[in-house]
């Protein structure tokens, strides 16, 4: 595959985990504990284990697993509220596939399916908008989930709702944004991060700038990368130049879908349509201020949540359930008391065993065989 | 499908004819227009001495079946599928073309189909048509005869317009044993051509994902390319067909099975590049994307220099391939996707490039581990096509 299999040659990515071997020996911090990188995207923890990232580099550095996978950070009850709006009786509820098995606190929208909601998967906001069209005496809901990738995609669906005037589709509005976040877990006192790989196709939207208090505050080399083995690799190898050189800048491996500016068009909808939320719960990670939007009083009547009621309750997370301590990058995967056991890909107790872009999924799906290694090391430190 | 009998005549006295354009309760009524269904639709297109009298089951004659071998391997199948009509088949193709590969991945011969269909009432006779000339002829290329069946008709919303059950009857040579458990550290896995073509074109087809492709399903009956491989290699360990969950279930079940591990060969793995791009674009792993017309077949490593530059082995753990009955066991099908699934069957295990091998099993061993070019264990394996 043209412009693909670039980006997947074998020795390159050999020839680039050589040079970053080398690179890694010039550090003397190296030495004493591995470097901790955090990965802040799930698209960028799926790679990382599908190609087996993490075994091509030396002990002295290591992945720490980002909260940037929607469906890992929806909190039990905004799942709840899906399901309460899926079993009105008027209402087709839409959604991307990926948050159908998510586990509420009584079932998931798959099992709201079985028992007779409504539910359909769809792969695009618009898919959502025409089966409102084609079902005028229904309510088409859209569950809206998703960073700066997918916001401006709802966006553009809900002034194209508003333009054409379809009265009977709503967004149940679950966008969150990624830079509080990412704030949040630079102050949590337990962690020891030594940089960043950036979320790419959040920086296509929103560009490199939102990035530059990581660098510029917090004195934590970032680089925004790409999503193939090679960008991974790549731009492992910057960050680790910035430390081994003392620097802390925001870099851009990804400069061919990145631009420093982001896409103006899409950010002028996200703008025009969504608004900060004072906060938002996050699964693991409690409430976070302004890392939640919501839909402008003014498109008001295509927000679901003002227009259906939702129950909107906090749901503790099932106890057995170390969903957060993984989020914040506290224990691996494998270490939690149910990983693999009790919580499964199969039957998932947390939203981490849930999508392909959860750290937990990724590991049971790509890592098992490497988890006794990790065990023993784990044991022996 | 229980009308009046008659005496062994391929066709009623007069062709009886359904002039409804839509599928009615009536057609399953029990009554005339029931029969008409019937014989119009099913009997005058399966047309076999088996079926022709129309009693309520076929009496198959037992010494032409132990001729053939000393077991009879018996399967069943429901298959209902969205949409109905793709590119490459449609039900029909599937109901047959399926029931006969989980017969033949036995090394069983397919011999005897039954059919039975649930219909959604307002479903378009041409449609049903259309679907039964497609088991027609699949049925004839894999020279097996559908001897027995069932109308029912439900209301419309009661089923989603045509399901279709087949099971099937076949008989399993002498000697030959298959199965999952037999797979051996040192083994060699094969496949017979792209995989996940029928997984593709099935997403295609539903229109959802304003994707345009050509892909088509492979969707085609196996028997004869199993017939060629016992023929070629009489101790084939494990053989299936790799239809709903992809080649890396089946290879997970052979793993488990037979405790071992097995070691996949990323760059041999048989993609087409569409497809390739595809699943690219959605996410999707083509190793876990159905099949209708792959088979995966793990057999023993080359052995040393035969006579034949084919695999003849040279301590059979079989029978001997001289008193396996198999159809035109020396020709491989021209049905069998082109060049592929020829070769794979006469050439393959001797082929240099076919590298997957299966290790034992051992847990948490890094060998099986993932990493560039090779996944998890038990994920998946294969070999690109060894023409020559």
């Amino acid at each position: 595959m043209k412009y693909v299999d670039e980006f997947r040659d074998p020795a390159k990515a050999q020839a680039l985990a050589r040079e970053i071997r080398d690179l890694l020996a010039t550090i003397p911090r190296a030495r004493e504990r591995p470097l901790q990188i955090m990965e802040v995207c799930g698209g960028h923890t799926h790679s990382i284990f599908r190609y087996g990232i993490q075994q091509l580099l030396p002990d002295s550095v290591e992945f720490v697993h980002g909260p940037g996978c929607p469906v890992c950070v929806l909190p039990m009850g905004r799942v709840d509220d899906c399901i309460a709006l899926a079993e009105r009786p008027e209402v087709i509820f839409t959604t991307f596939g990926d948050a159908m098995r998510v586990p509420g606190s009584k079932k998931s929208l798959l099992q709201a399916k079985a028992a007779g909601a409504d539910v359909r998967m769809v792969y695009s906001p618009l898919d959502a908008l025409k089966l409102a069209r084609e079902n005028p005496r229904r309510e088409v809901v859209f569950f809206g989930l998703g960073f700066e990738t997918t916001m401006p995609s709802t966006a553009m669906t809900v002034l194209q709702a508003d333009a054409d005037g379809v009265a009977n589709f709503s967004l149940f509005c679950n966008h969150i944004t990624i830079i509080p976040t990412i704030k949040a877990i630079l102050d949590s006192p337990d962690l020891q991060l030594d940089g960043f790989l950036g979320p790419g196709h959040v920086g296509m939207v929103i560009g490199t700038r939102p990035f530059d208090f990581i660098a510029g505050h917090y004195g934590k080399p970032i680089t925004i990368a790409g999503f193939e083995p090679l960008d991974v690799l790549q731009s492992m190898w910057m960050v680790l130049k910035q430390i081994a050189e003392g620097r802390a800048e925001v870099e851009n491996q990804y400069t061919r879908i990145v631009p420093e500016d982001g896409n103006a068009a899409a950010l002028d909808a996200i703008g025009e349509v969504f608004e900060l939320r004072e906060f938002f719960e996050w699964r693991g990670l409690g409430s976070i201020d302004h890392s939640g939007v919501r839909v402008r009083d003014r498109y008001a009547r295509f927000d679901a949540e003002r227009r259906f009621g939702v129950p909107n309750l906090n749901i503790a997370d099932p106890k057995s359930c170390q969903c957060g301590e993984v989020l914040k990058g506290v224990i691996k995967p494998h270490q939690c008391k149910v990983f693999g056991s009790a919580c499964t890909p199969e039957t998932p107790l947390g939203s981490l065993m849930v999508s392909s872009e959860g750290a937990c999924a990724a590991y049971h799906q790509y890592g098992r065989i490497d988890t006794s290694a990790l065990r023993k090391r784990a044991v022996a430190a | 499908m229980n009308a009046r009998a008659h005496p062994a005549s391929l066709t009623p006295r007069r062709r009886a004819t359904v002039r409804d354009e839509h599928v009615t309760l009536a057609h399953g009524g029990g009554g005339k227009a029931m029969r008409n269904l019937i014989e119009d639709v099913f009997v005058g297109a399966f047309d076999n001495p088996l079926l022709g009298p129309l009693e309520d089951q076929a009496v198959l004659p037992l010494a032409a079946l132990a001729a053939l071998g000393d077991r009879l391997a018996f399967t069943t199948d429901s298959y209902v599928v969205s949409p109905l009509f793709f590119n490459g088949g449609d039900i029909g193709t599937l109901a047959v073309a399926g029931t006969v590969n989980d017969l033949a991945v036995s090394g069983a011969r397919p011999l005897f189909l039954s059919c039975a269909v649930v219909i959604e009432e307002g479903f378009p006779v041409e449609a049903l048509r259309r679907v039964v000339a497609s088991m027609k002829s699949v049925a004839a290329e894999a020279r097996v005869q559908i001897v027995t069946g069932d109308t029912k008709v439900v209301e419309r919303g009661a089923a989603d317009k045509l399901f279709i059950n087949t099971a099937g009857i076949g008989v399993v040579p002498t000697g030959v044993s298959i199965s999952a458990a037999n797979a051996r550290p040192g083994d060699v896995v094969i496949v017979n051509g792209t995989l996940g073509d029928h997984g593709t074109a099935i997403l295609i087809a539903r229109g959802q994902l304003a994707l345009e492709s050509d892909i088509a399903s492979d969707c085609r009956p196996l028997a004869d390319l199993v017939a060629a491989m016992l023929a070629t290699c009489p101790a084939i360990h494990c053989l299936r067909d790799a239809t709903r969950g992809g080649v890396a279930t089946v290879l997970n079940e052979f793993a488990a099975s037979s405790q071992v591990a097995i070691r996949i060969d990323e760059t041999a793995v048989p993609l087409r590049e569409d497809v390739k791009g595809a699943c690219e674009i959605l996410g999707l792993d083509p190793l876990y994307l159905a099949n209708e017309g792959k088979l995966v077949a793990i057999v023993p490593p080359t052995p040393r220099r035969a006579s034949s530059p084919r695999c003849a082995p040279t301590r059979p753990v079989a029978t001997p391939p001289s008193s396996v009955p198999s159809p035109r066991r020396r020709t491989v099908p021209s049905s069998c996707a082109p060049g592929s699934a020829a070769s794979a069957s006469s050439t393959c295990w001797s082929a240099s490039s076919c590298r997957a091998s299966a290790e034992r099993a051992t847990p948490c061993t890094s060998s099986a581990s993932p990493a560039t070019s090779s996944r998890s264990a038990a994920s998946t394996p294969t070999a690109r096509r060894c023409a020559g």
